[in-house]
């Protein structure tokens, strides 16, 4: 995973609650097998529009998104991460994430950052007023800075350790292999087998 | 203090656990499928990995696959491809597969259960956020992605922060008609779609007890669209009975250890949850959406909401926007609203109790003329007892379309879609805006409903059918 220390990039305002998975990457793109690829799958329904957000020539090359509340609901699909990210957001803002979709943000280095949502609404009239703004997203020392606004946000310490080094989540676990031995030792023997081994 | 059934089995899982670090936990079942599992077995191959217990691993094909002419070669080629990689995945690490045309073939949350292999008390997780599916048994179970996909077949443990845990109470009787789809579409519409985020919830009170386990399994299902990570219910006599003789159910001595651990595995009276909702099941009727997330929903017998009542301007905003895309109008009553097509299937409803009523409505009346009704049963299992039973019969004799086993037009990543503009009466999980296919309306409704729904053409409870001329038509033994 590529580490996030802090980023700085003009924003997106999309002014929807509740977007689901299933706008952010219809089903029909799932069928694919690798991580990449998934950019014109973003918001595919929605960018038919041409008046839709992301098809307004002064939001192109923006790379933060400043989204409304519940973003990231239903599916657990993580194209939905790897959509994002191959259209080039490098961070996710919004009041309320849908906690599968977060949990794969952080493990791909998508940064989702909770800010309450009269801030979240400030920065949405701000990049709407002037798209050329630039939102500063900062893990190192938890902030989100632009004109006029500077919001503290929290992210556990393990999580931003991890998105600050770019660690691989399976490395460290495998660090734990005494501890897994131990408790695979001490398994009841009811317990379901799929096959015998 | 006592804790909750959640955190029981959650302790029972730690394999470690340090200050400021999230606690290692132990997953006793992980269910694959074609769609969310390539990137992750690449991911292995990649590092050399291998899968570190195939004997708590399995994997069946279900989004992808076709519901008619499975014996032909899958017309889409991007389809063929995801379930060949799953094939070729599963064979080089060793996993077990149930492929199309496999008699153990089917939803993936259906063949768990039926299998015998979701049991009290076991950490269960897919990629797949329906998943909360088998805490009807009792179990932890949970949607994941496919890096944690990844990180479960290589070490058989996922790094967790702790969940919330919620009650939602349900005492009472649920009237005649009502069932597991209204209540969890009813508890949906009070809690939101937000409601449960954060939360493990867990749903007890004498409604609860007194359901079957496949209509737990519906009501546990559906946690999800409340922004829960996971839904469970105690185990009781209703779970040991239905685990007791299936495939991978404990025999013997581990049967009596088994019971006897799975009996501990109820909330302590003492035990403090951090949010509790209570629900009277007496006042439910049948429930239907008529917006564009599982949380917009009402009574049948209510009108379409004027958005302007809402008193939040996201909600007002998001309802204006659902009745846009829905193409309806505030204050039209629910039960006037028509349809193309209906669906009767899914992780949700399309388990033997679900198909049987559906068919004990649709047995001796017709489907309206100009709709398209799909019976997808939700596991080849579940097909062979419909048919032993006669259902299949029931449904194409009535003019509905009996199909092959799978997700099917629940997501539509098959051939089984709407065309743009076409309505459904569906018994899924989502009525998010062209999840059945592009432009397709979504109305998420109970078997019962969908099959009424069928016979009038538009949106309806079997009670409707009388006051149609519908009158009921005597039920032969056996459906």
């Amino acid at each position: 995973m590529e580490a996030f220390t802090t980023h700085t990039g003009r924003a997106v305002p999309l002014r929807r609650s509740n977007v689901d998975t299933d706008q952010i990457i219809p089903a029909h793109w799932l069928k694919k097998v690798t991580r990449d690829g998934f950019e014109d799958g973003l918001f595919e329904a929605w960018r038919k529009d041409p008046e839709f957000v992301l098809n307004q020539a002064q939001y192109k090359g923006a790379t933060v998104l400043v989204a409304g509340p519940d973003f990231g609901t239903g599916s657990s699909r993580e194209h939905a991460v790897w959509a994002l990210q191959n259209y080039g957001f490098k961070a996710v803002i919004s009041s309320r994430f849908a906690d599968i979709f977060r949990g794969n943000s952080l493990k791909n280095g998508l940064l989702t950052v909770v800010l309450p949502q009269e801030t979240v609404d400030r920065l949405q009239k701000l990049v709407e007023a002037d798209p050329a703004a630039e939102v500063t997203v900062d893990l190192v020392s938890r902030q989100v800075r632009a004109e006029g606004v500077t919001a503290d946000f929290e992210l556990d310490e393990n999580a931003r350790w991890r998105l600050l080094e770019g660690l691989d989540d399976i490395s460290l676990t495998l660090r734990e292999e005494t501890s897994i031995v131990a408790y695979e030792a001490n398994r009841p023997s009811f317990k379901p087998r799929t096959i015998e081994v | 203090m006592g804790r909750t059934l959640a955190e029981k089995v959650w302790d029972d899982h730690v394999v470690r656990r340090a200050e400021g670090e999230p606690d290692l936990l132990f997953i006793d079942l992980h269910l694959l499928h074609e769609v969310t599992s390539p990137q992750a077995f690449d991911g292995l191959r990649k590092a050399g990995r291998q899968v570190r217990r195939t004997d708590l691993t399995i994997a069946t094909e279900d989004h992808n696959t076709p519901t008619l002419d499975i014996d032909k070669p899958i017309a889409d080629p991007v389809s063929r491809t995801q379930l060949e990689t799953l094939r070729k995945n599963c064979a080089e690490f060793g996993v077990r597969l149930h492929p199309l045309g496999d008699v153990e073939q089917g939803v993936v949350h259906v063949v768990g259960p039926q299998l015998g292999l979701t049991q009290p008390g076991t950490t269960v997780v897919c990629g797949d956020s329906h998943t909360s599916t088998h805490g009807a048994f009792g179990a932890l179970a949970f949607g994941i992605g496919t890096s944690q996909v990844e990180h479960v077949l290589a070490t058989q443990t996922l790094p967790l922060a702790p969940f919330k845990t919620m009650a939602i109470t349900v005492d009472g009787e649920l009237p005649e008609g009502v069932t597991a789809k209204d209540l969890i579409l009813a508890i949906i519409a009070k809690i939101g779609t937000g409601g449960g985020q954060g939360y493990v919830l867990e749903y007890r009170g004498s409604a609860i007890e007194k359901l079957s386990m496949e209509a737990r399994m519906t009501i546990c299902n559906m946690s999800i669209e409340a922004g829960a990570r996971a839904g469970m219910i105690a185990p009781d006599r209703t779970t040991f009975d239905y685990l007791r003789g299936r495939d991978h159910a404990p025999e013997g001595e581990d049967w009596d250890a088994a019971v006897e651990y799975w009996k501990t595995l109820r909330t302590d009276d003492d035990a403090v949850f951090d949010a509790e909702v209570h629900i009277d099941a007496s006042a439910l009727s049948p429930f239907v959406t008529w917006g564009t997330n599982p949380g917009q929903g009402a009574p049948l017998s209510a009108n379409v909401p004027d958005p302007a009542s809402y008193e939040d301007a996201s909600e007002r905003f998001a309802a204006e926007k659902a009745l846009e895309y829905m193409g309806l109008t505030a204050g039209q009553p629910l039960r006037e609203i028509n349809v193309d097509t209906v669906f009767v299937g899914s992780c949700t409803n399309g388990r033997i109790e679900d198909l049987r009523s559906a068919a004990s409505i649709l047995q001796g009346r017709k489907v309206a003329d100009g709709v398209r009704m799909l019976i997808v049963p939700g596991s080849v299992r579940v097909s062979l007892e419909a048919v032993a039973e006669g259902l299949d019969k029931v449904f194409t004799e009535a003019g509905a379309e009996w199909r092959h086993a799978g997700c099917s037009m629940c997501l539509g990543m098959n051939p089984d879609q709407l065309a743009p503009g076409e309505r459904s009466a569906s018994t899924s999980n989502r009525n998010f805006e062209g999840r059945q296919g592009k432009g397709g309306r979504t109305h998420l409704v109970s078997p019962q409903v969908a099959a009424a729904t069928a016979v009038l053409g538009h949106l309806a409870s079997p009670a409707d059918l009388a006051t149609a001329g519908q009158s009921d038509v005597a039920t032969p033994a056996g459906v």
